[in-house]
């Protein structure tokens, strides 16, 4: 066994390991804990197969971003953990049922001599001095320089969206309208009132 | 060296894992939206892995846009739950009957 296989079944182990301990944990914060070990293994992974970029994405937008922002939103929710609880092992049987066909499907066919080592040999290491990065970044910005710039769309219309649908106007917020003070008219406002002087005692 | 069957059978295994949590976790909508973050996953390595063996970056670019999509989806699932549960105090799935008529 080469070193590279031992640290692929390291790290493929931990994802498995984690992704399912998210799916069976008790507390969503956990939950969301243990995703962002699966996503920093799953880098782990990427980095075998030589996507430098696309890992260190990974964590920095996945991990520091998505994941503490499900995290503010689980801790933020006060969430009756025994109801979401019921019936949690109801459609096991059937659930799982699915997973291993599945599994097992997958396994039949990728398994086989097509996506062997003999149909798909290892490519080897990239020589010294290539960068995935700017590979990466030919690439979108030559080629896919209008998709580049759709999701760049996509991007802002998620935060629009997410400020529209979160944003909301408190009734018993006391502000001033500016529009109203400026038009106000002096004399609807100050009554000069003509009276005689008081004569002393 | 790895075979490429390796990863690819990693992918369907974190695939499988996330759809058993859809079905065990399907009152919880935050676990319901983490298990669909992990099927993201399981593409991803699948079009890293493909990229990687036939030597075509046009896999890590896909990878690049459903990365950008997922963020965008999971950022607005969030503000709708969020949303949902100011006005409903709940988030089980159960309880989101309303339009059932």
């Amino acid at each position: 066994m080469t070193f590279q296989l031992g640290v692929f079944y390291f790290f493929a182990t931990i994802l498995i390991f984690a992704s399912s301990m998210v799916i069976t944990v008790r507390n969503p914060v956990k939950a969301a804990l243990f995703l962002v070990l699966a996503f920093v293994s799953a880098a782990g992974i990427w980095l075998l197969l030589q996507a430098e970029f696309l890992a260190i994405v990974l964590v920095l937008v996945y991990v520091g971003a998505v994941m503490v922002l499900f995290l503010f939103v689980v801790m933020m929710l006060d969430i009756n953990l025994v109801r979401l609880r019921e019936g949690f092992g109801e459609y096991l049987p059937i659930g799982g049922l699915v997973a291993v066909l599945l599994v097992a499907e997958m396994v039949i066919i990728l398994g086989s001599d097509q996506f062997g080592p003999a149909k798909m040999p290892d490519p080897g290491t990239l020589p010294a001095g290539h960068s995935n990065t700017r590979e990466l970044g030919r690439l979108l910005y030559t080629v896919y320089a209008y998709p580049f710039e759709i999701a760049a769309a996509i991007l802002l219309v998620a935060i629009v969206a997410a400020i529209a649908l979160t944003l909301r106007r408190r009734k018993d917020s006391k502000y001033q309208n500016p529009a109203q003070q400026i038009h106000i008219n002096p004399r609807e406002r100050v009554r000069v009132i003509k009276m005689p002087s008081e004569k002393k005692a | 060296m790895i075979p490429l069957s390796h990863y690819l059978i990693l992918g369907a295994i974190l695939f499988s894992l996330s759809v058993v949590g859809i079905f065990l976790n399907r009152k919880n909508l935050v676990i319901l939206l983490m298990a669909i973050e992990l099927m993201l996953l399981a593409v991803n390595l699948n079009f890293i892995a493909f990229s990687h063996y036939l030597g075509d970056m046009a896999g890590q670019v896909f990878v690049f846009f459903i990365l950008t999509v997922a963020a965008a989806e999971s950022a607005i699932g969030l503000a709708i739950l969020v949303v949902v549960f100011r006005n409903r105090q709940t988030i089980n799935v159960e309880d989101l009957s309303s339009l059932k008529g």
